[in-house]
């Protein structure tokens, strides 16, 4: 069977692509932002002795999260929460809610990790000028983190972009949805997974260079 | 008991700046300092020399109350610091009054830890701004200052991962002077230095002495202690076991241990 190239049903998608492909990054994005907030939350949780009888409920959220797959969490928040009459949610806010749930696990472990990995000592010569404990962690512990963490926080947004394809299994209307869309209307398939594949792939990368930059700059440790 | 206002040694309590009396620390079961006592006073500049494991280090992060010790009673002009008499009872004073009483002590330490995510101007100021609660602007003018007399103002605006390990324990000196504190201890500060950065941060040290600071210096540096140090304080096990000024200690040692440890810096002492 003879397959003909018509690249135009691309072009005519355009819009339809540009929409997806703001989604997809805009998801991405808040899972990002509100998941390291839940996750330097439950690391600072982890790291008080005194928070000790929270930290057990932590570590489940934590782990059951990371060892299910994001589709099934997908699909549990958005066909098995209304059937537990939990209220319904759109598509779209489904899909980011458990999208930040899933991040907030993952930004868990990085911050548990940054905040370990800062040497005692950079807390006690804040000590030894005089900052109380809360300064300390505001004004030194805090801002090393940061800047230990943002390789992580880059690549979880690489990856947490690249996620947000699975939102099209619930219909949502990003860039893999689009795609499918283009392929089932007009049957081009090759131009259809073509056209993501490289838009997928030109946005994770000039993300990963633009980030690169950033963390460069704030480089500052060794 | 008005233990709060009276002085260190009842006549001198305005002269004496830091008073120790009796310290005794443990870890675990090991007692690591068994019953310190030094009075150091205003303007005078004491070394603590000693083996490694003598306790040193210890006896300063009690100072600094960075450690907590099971008895004895430290005073900064004249008030204890780190605990208080309870009915009877040695209590812990409040965190909010210990990280006040801190505030008027200095600490360098022999691994620098400067602020990696802070110039070395910000550095100096955080504590100007966040514990003097002094404007950015005089904060500083503070920090320039400090950072001219250690001489690296052309430094100011690096990190710490962009200075020599000599030049971020200038910026540390600083850092602890700048706070005008009364007394600043000094904990093996040039220890991890390359030999050829040492003389760079004991020309500054020399400095700060001479302008009339209140030091107490832990170093093996013993031509630095020789020249600079008012009294030389050696400690032993966990003990002061022998002080008095730089030629008593160190040219006519009483103790075998003393002997003995100095003789490890033959050739630097004649
Ligand atoms: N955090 C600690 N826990 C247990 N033992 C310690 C600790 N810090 C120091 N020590 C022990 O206390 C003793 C004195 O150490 P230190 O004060 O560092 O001596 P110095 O500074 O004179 O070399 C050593 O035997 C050391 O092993
Ligand atoms: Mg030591």
């Amino acid at each position: 069977m003879q397959y003909f190239f018509n690249w135009d049903v691309v072009w005519r998608a355009t819009d339809k692509l540009a929409y997806g492909l703001a989604l997809g990054l805009g998801m991405a994005a808040l899972a990002l932002v509100v998941g390291s907030a839940i996750g330097l939350g439950c690391a600072l949780v982890l790291t008080s002795p005194k928070l000790k009888v929270l930290h057990r409920p932590v570590r489940w959220y934590v782990e059951i999260i990371r060892n299910s797959p994001l589709l099934v969490l997908v699909f549990f928040v958005y066909f098995g929460l209304p059937q537990a009459g939990i209220r319904t949610l759109d598509n779209i806010d489904s899909f980011v809610l458990t999208l930040t749930v899933y991040a907030g696990a993952y930004m868990t472990e990085v911050f548990r990790g940054g905040l370990a990995s800062i040497p005692a000592r950079y807390v006690e010569s804040g000590m030894a000028i005089g900052l109380s404990g809360r300064q300390c962690f505001f004004f030194v512990t805090l801002p090393v983190m940061f800047r230990i963490v943002l390789p992580s926080l880059s690549n979880n947004l690489i990856s947490l972009f690249k996620d947000t394809a699975l939102a099209s299994a619930i219909a949502v209307p990003e860039l893999t949805h689009t795609a499918r869309w283009i392929n089932v209307q007009t049957f081009q398939v090759v131009e259809a997974w073509t056209s993501v594949t490289v838009l997928y792939l030109a946005v994770s990368y000039s993300l990963a260079f633009v980030l690169r930059r950033i963390e460069r700059r704030y480089a500052v440790i060794r | 008991m008005s233990a709060t206002a009276t002085p260190a040694n009842g006549q001198d309590g305005d002269g004496i700046v830091l008073s120790a009396r009796d310290i005794h620390k443990r870890f675990g079961d090991v007692e690591v300092l068994k019953g310190i006592d030094l009075d150091v006073g205003k303007g005078e500049v004491v070394a603590l020399i000693g083996a490694s494991g003598s306790g040193k280090t210890t006896f300063l992060r009690c100072v600094n109350m960075l450690e907590e010790y099971q008895a004895g009673i430290i005073r900064i002009g004249g008030v204890p610091i780190g605990y208080h008499d309870e009915g009877g009872r040695r209590v812990r004073l409040p965190e909010s009054t210990v990280v006040r009483q801190r505030s008027e002590i200095g600490m360098v330490f022999q691994s620098f830890n400067l602020f990696p995510h802070l110039t070395a101007r910000a550095n100096i100021m955080l504590g100007l701004t966040k514990v003097r609660g002094k404007s950015k602007a005089e904060a500083g003018a503070i920090a320039d200052r400090w950072l001219e007399r250690v001489g690296l103002t052309d430094r100011k605006d690096h990190y710490p991962y962009q200075l020599s390990g000599g030049q971020q324990q200038r910026v540390a000196i600083a850092r602890a002077v700048a706070m005008d504190p009364r007394l600043v201890l000094f904990d093996e500060v040039t220890s991890a230095l390359d030999p050829e950065l040492v003389g760079e941060v004991l020309t500054v040290m020399r400095d700060l002495a001479k302008s009339g600071m209140t030091m107490v210096v832990v170093s093996h540096e013993m031509l630095f202690v020789s020249s600079v140090a008012g009294r030389v304080v050696f400690m032993d096990g966990g003990r002061v076991a022998e002080q008095g000024s730089p030629s008593e200690i160190l040219k006519n040692p009483k103790s075998e241990r003393l002997r003995s440890f100095l003789g490890r810096f033959h050739g630097v002492l004649r």
